[in-house]
């Protein structure tokens, strides 16, 4: 019975073009069984292409994909599902008029028959109970009705129940990227006792420290390409930075302090609608202001009830000048997925587009051009349509649409959720610039590091504000002892 | 986390609270009715009664669960209308004159709807074009068919129809049939689950290894077999057949959906709000204005306030389900 260590999944020289953009550019890529590889890279670096290619979703134009030694051909989801490979897409990809037991049922053809809803339920209960314990969630629960984050623990723990076909990789695209630190953890650490016992995992993930912890490799890629392939340990923030091609600009992150104003007028006052007792929010020209706290207690929905309040009298609830929001969750309340780049920017400031009653076009692609060069848009033709961009390119989309518009107050509903390194140290120099020049941020991050960025960072609990930190008192300890304070009380 | 999980829990009860409110709208609005009509006319609560005023419902309750499956699916079937009128006069004449032919056309229909929903489907077109062309195309075979009113109904369904059972008008003992037949193949079947699912998030389904062509041509064959019952039903009610006899039945069949919990995308439906949803509007149609001495002429408006308030209602419960 000794079995030869054979990969389990070997690509050899894979290419895959989206027209002019070689989005794999001959890429070498293998798992070992029970390895957990790291993978990371740029948006744009053709990390969720290689997702794509290796769970049968897209077909490659050119180069081999083995599986377990033997070369395929007709590759698709079906072959890597029955081959055992699985794949949890960064688009959350559960039916969300379905129940949790039913969504699991969907990915198991044979569950099926008298009483499959109880098998389909038992399977994903004991999976949950296995990967998050105590996570509270029903297999009963409506998915459209579970809070973002414990949709993502059904995603995850869906991808790792069995049935009849064999489990030998999981591929998590941004596994953790609504999940809080807690549970972000807890599935770390369940990834880490699947790879002992044999099987294998890919890791995308922005968070590097991620990436580092549990990963026994990492593979960097950089335009398409596979840049270094190392055991974890050989790695360190720095280095993997410095491989993506983000190193340089790694120093210009760094904390530069804004210079107080003492007597700015004041944008926003603002108490949370839960938080009656609650300390209460202030926001001056020229600030940033972080809120911070678990994944979900009132952040996004304080920073909704606020851009209500700019444009209908709220209470407990003062704005002194026009709003702009970042939308979180690009895909549905961001970008108008029909339109055209320059469109997509263009939208909130039709007022300084227009000719009479119609859009100038023109205008609107000076507008655009203007924008795509301030905040460096990758894109050919900024009239092709905003979906031919990375998704760290749309983001960015939406941060022109809001900083070219007249808001002099932006909300930012925790945008760089799963964007790249370099974007986000390209939009953070920009938001401190624009914050130099008078606008106010309000930010709702997941992300500790981006608080760095912050004047005053406010932490929430239960839809309350616990704690309000100021930048030279701001650490990581501090925010997550403010956010689970009364948890371990 | 003890307070965490207490602010989950108190969260998610507001939001079954809402679901339930919304569950229970259309049941609400059918008591509503049938109180406007007891008030109005307390004899027409009985046996007799109920007999009469339902005895539309049959045809329309089935109409509505055709139109259901389509809509699950993110669809919607502007033919269903012309399409029941097209099978009632296949009814009336060919399934009375030449049973073994008349089987064959009506198979044959509903063949032609599973095509419709895969011609959709492989050439991305609008379902409401592709129907909206299919509506004339029902409606023409239909009056050369049957260019004058007239026609049959088959001994064996006018027998069908018209049933009279102990105790419960044969109208609502169909009806409850209709809504637990569909309800137990649309969401208590394993397979039920895909077909909701498709209409949920087409993407993750297509994923896991279904084929969404398989699905589109199994719903709109669905609906092709509903709408089939629909007519059938309808010409075992009205004994003869007319060609635009079922044109009403479009508007009414998507509003029997909506007006019973459903939404045009996302896949929530509910069989049974469904078919509650065709019985109010069955009702409200025009016993209920009837009784409350509304001329003829302006029933076909007060029918239409009647769906705004409903309809209006319901936006009000959904509201409250709105999460963070």
């Amino acid at each position: 019975m000794a079995e030869v260590e054979q990969d389990i999944i070997e690509l050899d020289g894979v290419e895959r073009h989206f027209g002019a953009v070689r989005a794999l550019d001959g890429v070498n890529f293998a798992v070992r069984p029970g390895e957990c590889v790291g993978l990371v890279g740029h948006n744009g670096a053709g990390k969720s292409t290689l997702v794509h290619v290796l769970a049968g979703t897209g077909t490659p134009d050119r180069g081999r994909i083995s599986v377990a030694g033997v070369p395929q051909s007709g590759y698709s989801v079906l072959r890597a599902r029955t081959l055992g490979i699985r794949c949890v897409f960064q688009e959350l990809s559960l039916s969300p008029n379905l129940t949790v037991a039913e969504n699991t049922r969907v990915s198991h053809r044979s569950i099926t028959g008298f009483g499959w809803r109880g098998t389909a339920a038992k399977l994903i209960v004991d999976k949950l109970d296995e990967i998050f314990p105590n996570h509270g969630i029903d297999p009963n629960d409506v998915v459209a009705d579970l809070a973002i984050g414990k949709r993502q623990m059904v995603e995850v723990a869906r991808a790792f129940t069995v049935t009849d076909d064999p489990l030998r990789l999981v591929i998590l695209d941004e596994p953790t990227s609504s999940l809080d630190a807690h549970t972000a953890g807890q599935l770390l650490a369940f990834v880490r006792r699947a790879t002992s016992n044999g099987m294998s995992c890919i890791l995308i993930s922005h968070l590097l420290g991620e990436i580092l912890g549990t990963s026994d490799r990492i593979v960097v890629m950089r335009d398409g390409k596979v840049v270094a392939t190392d055991v974890a340990n050989a790695f360190d923030r720095d280095r993997l930075i410095a491989t993506m091609g983000g190193g340089a600009r790694r120093a210009a992150a760094a904390r530069t302090e804004s210079a107080k104003r003492a007597g700015a007028p004041l944008r926003v006052r603002a108490r949370p609608a839960h938080g009656s007792d609650g300390a209460e929010l202030m926001a001056h020209e020229g600030e940033i202001i972080g809120l911070a706290g678990l994944a979900g207690h009132g952040q996004t929905r304080f920073l909704l009830d606020i851009f209500a309040a700019s444009t209908r009298r709220r209470p407990n609830i003062e704005v002194t000048a026009p709003v702009a929001l970042v939308a979180g969750d690009r895909e549905t309340d961001g970008i108008f997925p029909l339109w055209s780049i320059a469109e997509n920017i263009g939208i909130r400031s039709l007022a300084q587009l227009r000719r009479g009653p119609f859009i100038a076009p023109e205008r609107e692609a000076r507008f655009a051009e203007e924008w795509k060069d301030r905040i460096g848009i990758r894109t050919l033709d900024l009239w092709n349509n905003v979906l031919s961009l990375s998704g760290g390119n749309q983001q960015k989309v939406l941060f022109a649409r809001a900083l070219g518009s007249d808001a002099r107050i932006v909300l930012m509903d925790d945008p760089m959720r799963g964007v790249d390194i370099g974007t986000k140290l390209e939009v953070y120099e920009l938001i401190r610039a624009e914050a130099a020049a008078g606008r106010t941020f309000l930010w709702y991050t997941t992300e500790t590091e981006e608080l760095d960025n912050c004047d005053h960072v406010y932490v929430f609990r239960n839809g309350r504000i616990v704690a309000k930190l100021d930048r030279n008192e701001l650490t990581e300890e501090k925010v997550i002892q403010s956010s689970f304070a009364e948890a371990s009380g | 986390m003890t307070a965490l999980a207490e602010t989950n829990r108190a969260t998610s009860r507001g939001q079954s609270l809402a679901r339930l409110l919304r569950t229970l709208l259309p049941a609400l609005s059918l008591v509503l009715v049938l109180l406007g009509i007891a008030w109005l006319n307390p004899r027409a609560i009985s046996y007799l009664g109920f007999n009469l005023m339902l005895n539309l419902a049959v045809p329309i309750a089935l109409a509505t669960i055709a139109q259901m499956f389509v809509i699950t699916i993110n669809e919607l079937d502007l033919s269903i209308g012309p399409f029941v009128g097209f099978v009632g006069c296949v009814t009336a004449t060919w399934l009375r004159d030449t049973p073994l032919f008349g089987v064959a056309v009506l198979l044959g229909s509903i063949g032609v709807y599973a095509m419709l929903g895969a011609l959709i489907h492989l050439r991305r077109l609008p379902s409401i074009v592709v129907t909206l062309g299919m509506s004339f195309v029902w409606q023409g075979a239909a009056i050369l068919l049957l260019p004058k009113p007239g026609g049959k109904a088959p001994e064996w369904l006018l027998a069908l129809m018209g049933l009279k059972p102990p105790f419960v008008p044969f109208p609502i003992i169909a009806a409850v049939l209709i809504a637990l037949i569909a309800h137990y193949g649309l969401m208590r079947t394993s397979y039920g689950a895909v077909l909701r699912g498709a209409g949920g998030n087409p993407v993750a389904i297509g994923r896991s290894g279904w084929s969404l062509l398989k699905i589109k041509m199994v719903m709109f064959g669905l609906a092709g077999v509903f709408g089939v019952l629909s007519g059938m039903a309808l010409i075992g009610t009205t004994t003869s057949a007319d060609a635009n006899i079922g044109n009403g039945y479009t508007l009414l069949s998507i509003a029997g959906v909506i007006l019973g919990g459903g939404e045009f995308v996302g896949g929530r439906v509910s069989p049974i709000g469904a078919v509650i949803g065709a019985l109010t509007l069955a009702l409200a149609a025009s016993p209920l204005l009837t009784f409350m001495h509304i001329p003829p002429d302006w029933q076909v408006g007060a029918n239409g306030a009647i769906l705004i308030i409903v309809l209006a209602a319901r936006v009000l419960i959904s509201r409250r389900e709105v999460r963070t």
